[in-house]
This record gives structure tokens, C-alpha cells and sequence, in this order.
């Protein structure tokens, strides 16, 4: 595929250029309280988790729901009022691109500003000293690859949806019970064996999975089979929103 | 050369056949408009000749190109101005101009030097970083139509390019289309304005139910299709008036209070009205939207 995609991006970061500082105060600001008023809150009632204390434990949940929460209301609310709200994808259309460029440039902008969020609360991980080693660094593309994910899932979201409520069907019932079952805010392994299967199934876990170790200074004892997964969440996600993007646009 | 050439093209959503087999011909440096009622299926064929979406038979090239399968390659010389502005909202004036550059592979600093023309040409000096919520209608339409040349385009398809504009507007989108047709460039647009067809179009068709059922130039369907004079009567007692003038006039309709009588001579329409004091009458050459209500029907589409 052509870089043609490219032209998309840019416009999406041209606006948010426009309006960077409450931007970036809004995605950030929600998991930064989040962090530190449940990371000292609840952290000071809580003895080590796997060897850290619980802030530390809590920062790799944290880095990746974020990520996953900007990659998910970039790509459907903001994606949604792009295409359906404002027709900048039917202005794009007559230009020489197809609806392929468009999907393709939606999924990485959105993956670019997650991964913004990803790294500064990666940043400020770093800064607090909650990271033990510079492996932590690795977590950066790690951020990128959670970002892809949940942009391909919501841009799938964003060409079925015929209006906003479709929305808060995949955001209550799929997003926020994942989270729960992660490893977000207690270890996955304490499930139940059926409950931890299905969080093994979802992508969220595997990114949580691939950057806790890094945070705590080792690598992931699988890093391979989590990134596979991601991988092929965003490559099935990406494939499925072409697929209904086609249907929607050029039937 | 043709610019574009379709044969035969059919379009259908379900069991609703929009487009029933159209055949199209628009050769370089003409305007071609394309009439018809709402719902006739005018955006439907502007749409499947720009590959926008595929026909369930027939042939299409654009500007030389097969239709769709190459449609993206088409559309780099291709402008198109929608039925519905949809300028992005996120951005300035010029910036609207510049990221659309962009979407055709250009670069920022070849779309940049280009803009104060654009802008002048759609009389928008001056307003290059004004707010897009902040223009009026007219302005829009002017800003969409700038778009559509941001990239040179040899082909300019536009959807209904007046509709809702106010006289002022209209007359200065007419000004600067004729611009364009003396540049060279080729023109297809839609409208269910005869007087915009009349005046901008070298040639016309038009579309009912999907299906051409009239084409060549405004003076030919004129000549061809509907006797060259009209007198339009209305006032008490037009009923039994129109009974006397059906003896005299070789077509004559009624539309709600008023009845139009068709003729290639008036004289004896309007000797019959002298005395007649309580009758209001217009006597006009006929023009393109007589022949329009007479192949389409007068009764309402929507």
C-alpha cells in the first residue's frame, strides 16, 4: 500500500495541533488521578505486589488503559463525527483516495495520539522512579502496538455505527468489564481459571502483560506470544473495518 | 476527445432501479448539464462516474480512464463540488485549500503559493483565516467550488452548485463557471434551475426515473420539443375561457388557477383575450423549463 494515508494523518494532526494543550490535559489528567489517587490511596493499604509497591504494580495498568482510552474515543467519537457528522471522509472520496487511505490513516492517527498518552504517563512513571531499569523504554513501541489495537477495534466500531449510542454498547460491555479482568488493578492469576481464560483471549491483558515486567525491570517471560496477539487483534480489527468501510461507502 | 463517456450504466439499491441505463457523452472544454426532478437520479450518476460507486452494468471512462476500476487515477484531474458543503469545520479558509491539496500529493509548499488565487478567484481575498462557520452560504459555495480547482483539474463535477444561494450568489457562481469554460476546462453539472442550464450549458440532458429522455442543446430541445410561444392566463372565469381557447390553440394545460397555452402563433390566443378584462395574461417565448414541465409532468416529485 501507498503512503497515501499519510495526507489523512496529517490533516487529523493539524487540528489537534490546534488545539495540543487541552488535549493533551484531557487524556492525561483522568489517568494521572487515577495513578496517583488510587496508586497512594489504595497503594498505602496494600503490602507489595509481585515484589513492588502497589503505585508501581498499578503504572503498567494505568499506561495501558489510557493508551486504550484514547485510541478508542479518538477512532469512535472523534472518528464518528469526521465521517458521519461533519462528511470529511465523503470531501476526502472525491479527492484520488479510497476508502482503504482513509481507514488506514484514521487507525494511525488514532495509534499516534494513544501512544502521546502512553508515553507521557510513561514519562511520568519514569519520573516518579516507579521504573526499575531502562528496559522500561521498551514499553514505548509496546504502547504503540496497544494503541493499534484499539484504534483498528474502534475505527470497526466507528464504520457499523448509524449513530453515538452504538458506542456505549462495546464501551460498557466490552471495554470497561476487560479492564477488570486484565491485570489492570490486582493480578490477573487471581481469577477464577474461566475468568482469566477469557482475559487471556482479550488483547488488554497481553499489553499489561508485556509492559509490567518492563516497568519492574525484567522482560516478559513470553513477549513474543503477547505481541502476536496484539498484532493479530490489529491486523483482524484493521481487515474487518476496511471490509465494512467498503460495504458502507461504495455499495 | 471525450472527458467522460458512459454506456448503458444501471444502478440499483435493492429492487429500486435508481439508474435505468444511461448513456452519456460530454467532450472537452463543454458544459454539460444534467436536469431533472429530485429524486430523477442525477447525484446517482455524477457518483458512478466518478467511481464513487460501482454500476451493476455498463461502461464508464473518465478523462480516458475505466470507471471504476481506475477511478482513483481519474479523480487527480477531476474537481468536484458536492450537492452539500462540507468544507472541514477544524480549519481556516486556506487551510481547507491546503490539506485538500494534500489528499491529491501535493505538497504544502506547492498547494501554498497557489492559494491567494484561489481565494481571488472565488472572491475570498481577504478571508484566508477566517473561521469556515463564520462565511455565509454564498461564501461556502465559493470556498467548495476554490477546492475543487486546488489541483488543476481538467474536469469540474459539480451537484446542484446554486441551490439555496441567493440571487447575488448565484449570479457571481454563474460569472466565475463561465471563467472556468473559457480556461478550457470541462464543466458537468446538475440543476433543477432552467434558467442556470440555459444560460451556463452548451449541452443538457435530462433525467427522469433514471433514464435520459431528452439531450442536445437549450435551443434544440426548445425547438424540438415545445411550440415556440406561451401565453399563461389566470383571473375569474379561466375555466370557461379555456374551453373557447382549445378551439383556437393547438396545446393548452391547466396547473392549479392558471392555463398555458402553447402555439407556434399567439396571435389568435391573444385576439380572444382583448376583451376579456377579468383575465390576467403573460405572453412569453417559450423557454427550456416549458419543455421540462412538459416531458416531466407537472405533478410534484419528492
Amino acid at each position: 500500500m501507498r503512503l497515501r494515508w499519510v495526507a489523512v494523518w496529517r490533516r487529523n494532526m493539524l487540528v489537534w495541533r490546534k488545539l495540543m494543550v487541552a488535549s493533551v490535559l484531557t487524556n492525561l489528567a483522568d489517568p494521572l488521578i487515577m495513578l496517583f489517587g488510587l496508586g497512594y490511596g489504595l497503594g498505602a493499604l496494600l503490602p507489595s505486589i509481585e515484589g513492588m509497591p502497589y503505585i508501581a504494580f498499578f503504572a503498567a495498568g494505568s499506561l495501558c488503559t489510557a493508551t486504550m482510552y484514547t485510541a478508542s474515543f479518538e477512532s469512535m467519537f472523534s472518528g464518528f463525527s469526521r465521517m458521519h457528522g461533519q462528511k470529511t471522509w465523503d470531501a476526502i472520496l472525491y479527492a484520488p483516495l479510497v476508502i482503504d487511505d482513509i481507514v488506514a490513516g484514521e487507525m494511525m492517527w488514532a495509534a499516534s495520539k494513544a501512544w502521546l498518552t502512553g508515553s507521557t504517563i510513561l514519562a511520568v512513571i519514569v519520573v516518579f522512579g516507579f521504573a526499575a531499569s531502562p528496559l522500561v523504554l521498551l514499553s514505548v513501541p509496546a504502547a504503540f502496538l496497544v494503541g493499534l489495537v484499539f484504534s483498528s477495534i474502534g475505527l470497526v466500531m466507528t464504520v457499523l455505527a448509524r449513530n453515538w449510542d452504538f458506542f456505549s454498547f462495546y464501551m460498557t460491555l466490552v471495554m470497561t468489564p476487560m479492564t477488570m479482568i486484565s491485570g489492570v488493578f490486582f493480578p490477573a492469576e487471581r481469577l477464577p481459571a474461566p475468568l482469566l481464560a477469557v482475559a487471556q483471549a482479550l488483547p488488554l491483558y497481553h499489553g499489561v502483560e508485556l509492559v509490567r515486567p518492563l516497568i519492574a525491570g525484567r522482560l516478559p517471560e513470553q513477549p513474543l506470544l503477547h505481541a502476536l496477539v496484539l498484532l493479530g487483534y490489529a491486523a483482524a480489527g484493521y481487515s474487518l473495518a476496511i471490509y465494512f468501510a467498503r460495504r458502507r461507502f461504495s455499495e | 476527445m471525450n472527458v467522460l463517456a458512459a454506456r448503458g450504466v444501471r444502478k440499483s439499491y435493492g429492487a429500486n432501479e435508481v439508474v435505468s441505463g444511461i448513456d452519456l457523452r460530454v467532450a472537452s472544454g463543454e458544459c454539460f448539464g444534467l436536469l431533472g426532478p429530485n429524486g430523477a437520479g442525477k447525484t446517482t450518476t455524477l457518483k458512478l462516474c466518478l467511481g464513487l460507486i460501482k454500476p451493476n452494468a455498463g461502461d464508464i471512462e473518465l478523462l480516458g480512464e475505466p470507471v471504476p476500476r481506475r477511478a482513483r487515477e481519474a479523480r487527480t484531474r477531476v474537481g468536484v463540488v458536492p450537492q452539500f458543503d462540507n468544507l472541514d469545520p477544524d480549519f481556516t479558509v486556506a487551510e481547507n485549500l491546503l490539506v485538500y491539496g494534500r489528499y491529491f500529493g501535493m505538497k504544502s509548499g506547492e498547494v501554498k503559493p497557489r492559494i491567494p488565487a484561489l481565494l481571488g478567484f472565488a472572491g475570498l481575498a481577504g478571508r484566508a483565516d477566517s473561521r469556515i462557520t463564520t462565511l455565509s452560504g454564498g461564501m461556502k459555495r465559493r470556498l467548495t467550488l476554490a477546492r475543487a480547482l486546488v489541483n488543476d483539474p481538467q474536469l469540474v463535477v459539480m451537484d446542484e452548485p446554486t441551490t439555496g444561494l441567493d440571487p447575488q450568489a448565484r449570479h457571481l457562481i454563474w460569472e466565475r463557471l463561465r471563467r472556468l469554460t473559457q480556461q478550457g476546462k470541462t464543466l458537468v453539472l446538475t440543476t433543477h434551475f432552467m434558467e442556470e442550464a440555459e444560460r451556463l450549458c452548451h449541452r443538457l440532458a435530462i433525467l427522469d426515473n433514471g433514464r435520459i429522455i431528452a439531450a442536445g442543446s437549450p435551443r434544440t430541445l426548445i425547438a424540438e420539443h415545445i411550440e415556440s410561444q406561451v401565453v399563461e392566463v389566470h383571473g375569474a372565469g379561466y375555466a370557461a375561457w379555456m374551453e373557447r381557447a382549445k378551439a383556437i390553440c393547438p396545446r393548452v394545460e391547466r396547473a392549479g388557477d392558471t392555463v398555458y397555452c402553447y402555439a407556434e402563433d399567439a396571435a389568435p390566443v391573444l385576439q380572444s383575450l382583448a376583451g376579456q378584462s377579468e383575465l390576467a395574461y403573460l405572453h412569453r417565448p417559450a423557454s427550456l423549463e416549458d419543455v421540462f414541465l412538459k416531458l416531466t409532468g407537472r405533478d410534484l416529485r419528492d
